[in-house]
Parts: C-alpha cells; structure tokens; sequence
C-alpha cells in the first residue's frame, strides 16, 4: 500500500462532481426512458408532435408485439362473440381480431439461446484456454497469444461473406449451433485475454498448496482457482453476452426463421400493420431485461472487475 | 516420518541451471537446512522434493522409495509457503481440514484432528474467522497447522518466517522449533538467513549458483567451511581472508605469510600458489606481544564484545575482542591468531587445503 494522503473534497466540489453525474445519467438514460414509454403509448400518441410527455397509458403495443391481427369488417366484428380476455378487447377496439401469436417469443428464446449458450461456451474454454497460458509451458505461447488477439484486430462483420459461403456448405446457416459457434468464436479473444489477467493475478502458491495437499492438478484448478477467478469470470461473461446479445450484422445475414435473434427480428415489426412504433418499443424494453437483470445479479463482480489488477498491491 | 535421499539431482530451466548435481542424506526427525544466497537453487531443491518441480535428472528416494518422477498429491509430504498460501476462500477452519478432506477422511474424524492440531496451535479462538483479516502470525500458525493436520512424511518449508516482522521472527523460530522437537518430524527448510540457519538446524546445506558447497552441522560448517564462499557467507562479520602467494608442505604446521611465520593446523597435502589465510574475528586477540602489527582503524561497541576493523600489511581484517579491552582509533597494535582454528584456501578455486582440523568434514562434504 503506497502512502498518499487524499484531502475531503469540499462541498462546492461534491455539488459540482454530484450534478456532472446527474447530467450525464440523464443523457444515457433518456434514450431508455422514451423506449420505455413509447412502448406504453397508442400509436397516435407515439407520433405526436410536439411529443406527449403525459399520456393515457396503454398496453396496445405489448398486445401487437406478441399477436398478429386481422382487419375485419363491422358486420364481421358484430357477429363475433363478447372479447373473452382484456388484449381481445384492445385488439377490437381497433376493428381487428388476432389471427395467432407472433414469432416474437420465438426469436426472444433464440436470443437467450444463443447469447447465453455462446457465452458460456465462451468462458468455459477461454477459462481453460487462460489457465493453460497463465500456468503452463505452452510452446509458441506469445505467438498464440498474438494470434488469438489479432482475430479481433478487423471487424468480424469483415469476413462476413467466407464465413457465410463456409455456413452454408456446412449446413450452419440458420442454425442455434452455427450461431453459438460464430459468437464463440468472436468472443474468446477477448474471454482469454481477460481472464488470462485476472489468472495471472492469482498466486501459483494456492493451487501448489492444493497438490500438495492431495488435490489433482484439475481439483486444484477446479476448487481454488476458479473461486479466486470468480470476479474476473463474472466480468468476462458479461461483456461476452452484451455483444451476442446485440449482435445484429451477422443475425441479419445467417439467420432468417429457426435461429433468427431478436435483433434481426425486432425491426421487422413495423412493417406488418403501419408504422407500428408503440410495438417495436415495447419489443426493444423487453430485450434489454435479460441482460440487465444479467449484469445487476453480477454487478458487485463487475465493479471490482474492470478495475481489478488496475493498483499493484 | 521418513529419511530422504537425494542423489545427483539437477533441474534445468532452458539455458539455465537451478541445480547442477546435489547429493545428500536427511536424516530421519531432522530439521535440515538449504542455506544460500538467492537464487542459488535452494527452493528449486526443495519444490523438487515436494514434487512441485520435477528434477531434469537425479534421484529422489522418501523412505527407501524412488519418488522423483511423482507428481506432488502422491508423496505425502507437506509445504509452508512463504506468503503462506492459506486458501482466501475459507475460514480458518476449512483451510486446515483442507487436506484430510482430500483423503477422504470422515468428519468426525477430519473435526477430532483440526481440534488437536488447533490445540497444539494454540489457534482455537480463530477457527472461525477468515483467513484474510488474520495477523501476521496467525497466518503462519495456520499455514503450519495445515501442515501438520495430516501427519505427513516430511516437512518442507518455503522461508516460512520471511514474511514475519524481525520481533516476531524470533518468537516463532522457537515455536517451529519447538514444535519439531515435540512431533520430531524430518523438516527441510530454505533460507537465505546464516543466523535462522545456524539456529535452528541439526544440518546444514549452503548452497551457491546451483552447487552444494557444504554440508554438516552447524559447528563444523562454521568451524570447519569447505570453501571460501562458506566461510563468507556463515559468520557475522564473516571471516577475514588474508591473501598471499607462498608454498606449503604435508605435515608443516605454519605458512610464511610477507616475512612473518604463522601458525596454522598441520596441514596434510602441499600447495603452491596464491592461498588465503582464513580465521575468523573471534580467534585474533590484541596482544603487543605479536609481531603480525595492524593499525586501527575503527571500533564498533557490541556489548560484551567489541569488533574492531585493523589495517595490516595483508589487508584489512576485523577482530573480536572483549569489550572492557580499550582500543584506541590510529593506535598500532600487535595481533595474535589462534592457528589451531584458521583454514588454509586455494584463493583460485576457493577450496579449503586439508588439516589436521578438517579432514573429516571434507572427506563427506
């Protein structure tokens, strides 16, 4: 521990420190507040000028986004039944009857899928990988390093079209694996080279201590390595799944119906019915809970994440 | 418990040599010392011991049995890590039981064992906590407890009280000492301290760039010190080395150093050359009577004794003298050596010449 000495800042500078943070949470956050309450509006209200800060709240575009809906005639609407639930009568007040669900659960499940199964993927062998790199001789080691960094050295969606040709010889394109593969491999760059940090941090006399003890070389690692790691493992997971779980490029361009994300689907929503912007809101509010609640469950690790291996004890 | 051989032992770390060729016994119940400077080899001995390292070529042999190709969990052997290694995810209390839970132990059994080594440990009061707000010490007795937990063949021990402040540096060599003599396990243990070495050690090992230089007791490496490095490195100030260029014959008892005669034991091979006069500061007495004179320089009080730094004709030399005997900086004083006690080196290699003092220390060294 170094000596400095850090003086209270005083209280002018807590206000002005306090009302930069304000204003910067404002700016990032007022994206995410209007998708909120877009989502809640009817359609008039969502294209309103000037725009209503206070509307009648409604779940019209929760109720689009998950059916789809024919137009009926008023004779039509007249000789149907009494709606028997509560998006029924939404739906009729439109002079509309919903003809099925939409494919918007379907492509929420393949997005959970697929970013949690690439992620996953991801931090199991970019673990190994790190470990392996961390602790062992490992012949051409700087090399290999080199060469796992340099694949993100271009944008993956520059290899977009070999790796599309490739999906389709292999039978890949449109596939869960074909896209947990893809993610994977775009992603462990990044795993290895993160947790290979954190790794390094760890001292080699806990796991020695472990053999010592009795313990397998994998017990060592499994028991009192991955423990330590925890922190730089929560971390790496997360920033894994932030990019699989927005990656739109290559979900546009491999997947079009079994595999397709979210992403690729979400904006497809406009098109089916008029501009229906309360449904595409309330589409994008419920994509970004996943990774939200992912990243609040592991926040405490995240904190000490990023900054871990920052100060030298 | 167990006796450990170790024969021509060599680790190789690409282009560099850790350890050249070692060979020696440690004997059952001991506490043996690898002593040496740093880098000298002395932890990639002992980690090869454990099976944390696996020796380029050599023989390892733990109670008759070849164990230097074995992979660490299967020799049975304990180590206390400098920084102690105590794992930071568990209490106290699990880091002890640590290795019983390895074996497979029940846990009654595994609770009625962390209760007796906690009782040996005196470290009942902190079972519970976890190991990250511990002091200093109770680190240490942690890592010491989950040592000896397991009633493992041999100790092995990494510096263990380096990360100790000096005060309770002292306190806790007692107690490890304490607690070999009462378990009478075989110890190995690593430090670059001459003193903790001397100390604590039944034998001692000093090593230096990968090369056993000696090894004995504790007496007859600092009375008897195979090389000049030894007689260097063991003794604080170390022994003072006079250097001339004569001749000796077997069987003489004294060397003819610049004109004057001086007493040495009988000496039991010639030599031709450059040598070095080596005795240590203890064996020179201030005495007017002699005709070996030197010019003092400085006098440093240590309580009973004194040590006083002479200029001489052969060099610089320091000396050991009781304190109440006054000496006076600029003064020229006649110095006596006790010859009985002073080794004879070739200043080229560093050997020791054989004596009469040490012909049976150099025979096994």
């Amino acid at each position: 521990m170094s000596s400095y000495s850090i003086t209270e800042p005083s209280s002018r500078q807590k206000w002005v420190a306090g009302s930069l943070v304000i204003a910067y949470a404002i700016i990032t956050l007022l994206p995410l507040v209007w998708i909120l309450t877009t989502g809640f509006k009817s359609p008039t209200d969502a294209i309103a000028y000037p725009p209503k800060v206070v509307f009648e709240p409604s779940l019209e575009g929760y109720v689009n986004l998950f059916t789809t809906r024919t137009r009926v005639t008023q004779e039509q609407l007249e000789a149907l039944p009494p709606p028997a639930t509560w998006y029924e009568e939404i739906v009729r007040d439109r002079d509309m009857v919903i003809a099925g669900p939409s494919r918007y659960g379907e492509r929420f499940l393949n997005s959970v899928i697929i970013g949690f199964g690439s992620t996953f993927l991801s931090v199991f062998l970019g673990t190994l990988a790190a470990y392996a790199f961390s602790r062992f001789k490992v012949p051409l080691k700087d090399d290999l390093l080199f060469f796992i960094l340099s694949t993100r050295m271009m944008p993956p969606i520059a290899v977009a079209i070999p790796i599309f040709l490739m999906f389709r010889t292999l039978g890949l394109s449109d596939t869960h694996l074909g896209m947990i593969l893809l993610y994977t491999a775009v992603n462990i760059s990044l795993a290895v080279w993160l947790l290979k940090g954190f790794i390094d941090e760890i001292p080699r006399e806990y796991e020695e201590a472990a053999l010592i003890d009795g313990y397998t070389r994998f017990q060592a690692f499994y028991k009192v390595v991955l423990p330590q790691a925890a922190t730089g493992i929560a971390s790496t997971a997360i920033f894994c799944l932030i990019f699989s779980w927005n990656e739109y490029a290559f979900a546009v361009l491999l997947t079009s119906g079994t595999a397709q994300t979210a992403p690729p689907f979400i904006p497809t929503i406009i098109g089916v019915g008029g501009q229906d912007w309360p449904a595409v809101a309330a589409g994008a509010t419920l994509f970004l809970v996943p990774v939200m609640v992912f990243t609040i469950l592991l926040r405490k690790h995240l904190l000490r994440g990023i900054t871990f291996g920052a100060v030298r004890k | 418990m167990a006796e450990i051989v170790i024969k021509n032992l060599r680790k190789e770390f690409g282009d560099f040599t850790a350890v050249q060729s070692s060979s020696f016994k440690i004997e059952d119940g001991e506490f043996f010392m690898l002593l040496g400077p740093s880098g000298c080899g002395k932890t990639t001995t002992l980690r090869m011991i454990a099976g944390l390292e696996l020796p380029t070529s050599g023989e390892i042999y733990i109670d008759g049995e070849e164990v230097g190709q074995r992979p660490a969990s299967k020799r049975d052997i304990a180590f206390v890590f400098q920084m102690f290694a105590l794992y930071p995810h568990m209490n106290v209390r699990k880091n002890i039981s640590y290795p019983l839970v390895s074996q497979g132990m029940s846990k009654r059994e595994v609770a009625a064992k962390v209760d007796e080594v906690t009782r040996i440990l005196g470290i009942g009061d902190i079972l519970d906590r976890p190991v990250g707000g511990l002091s200093g010490g109770d680190r240490q007795r942690v890592a010491l407890g989950r040592a000896i937990v397991r009633d493992p063949k041999a100790f092995m021990m990494d510096e263990p009280l380096g990360a100790l402040d000096a005060e309770f540096r002292e306190h806790m060599s007692e107690e490890l000492r304490a607690l070999h003599d009462r378990m009478g396990a075989t110890t190995v243990y690593v430090t670059h301290d001459q003193l903790e070495a001397m100390q604590m050690g039944d034998k001692i090992v000093v090593m230096n760039h990968g090369v056993i230089e000696q090894f004995g007791t504790p007496q007859d490496i600092y009375d008897k010190p195979a090389t000049m490095f030894v007689a260097e490195f063991i003794g604080s100030p170390s022994m003072n080395f006079l250097r001339f260029h004569g001749q000796v014959h077997a069987g003489s008892n004294s060397v003819m150093m610049h004109h004057e005669e001086l007493d040495v034991p009988k000496l039991q091979e010639p030599f031709e050359g450059d040598l070095v006069y080596g005795i240590r500061p203890e064996h020179i007495s201030l005495n007017d009577s002699g005709t070996f004179r030197g010019e003092v320089m400085a006098a440093e009080y240590l309580g009973t004794t004194q040590i006083v730094t002479l200029k001489t004709s052969s060099g610089e030399l320091k000396a050991r003298v009781p304190s109440d005997q006054p000496v006076r900086v600029g003064e020229h004083v006649g110095l006596q050596f006790d010859g009985e006690t002073v080794t004879l080196f070739d200043n080229q290699s560093g050997r020791a010449l054989r004596s009469e003092l040490n012909e049976g220390v150099l025979s096994h060294g």
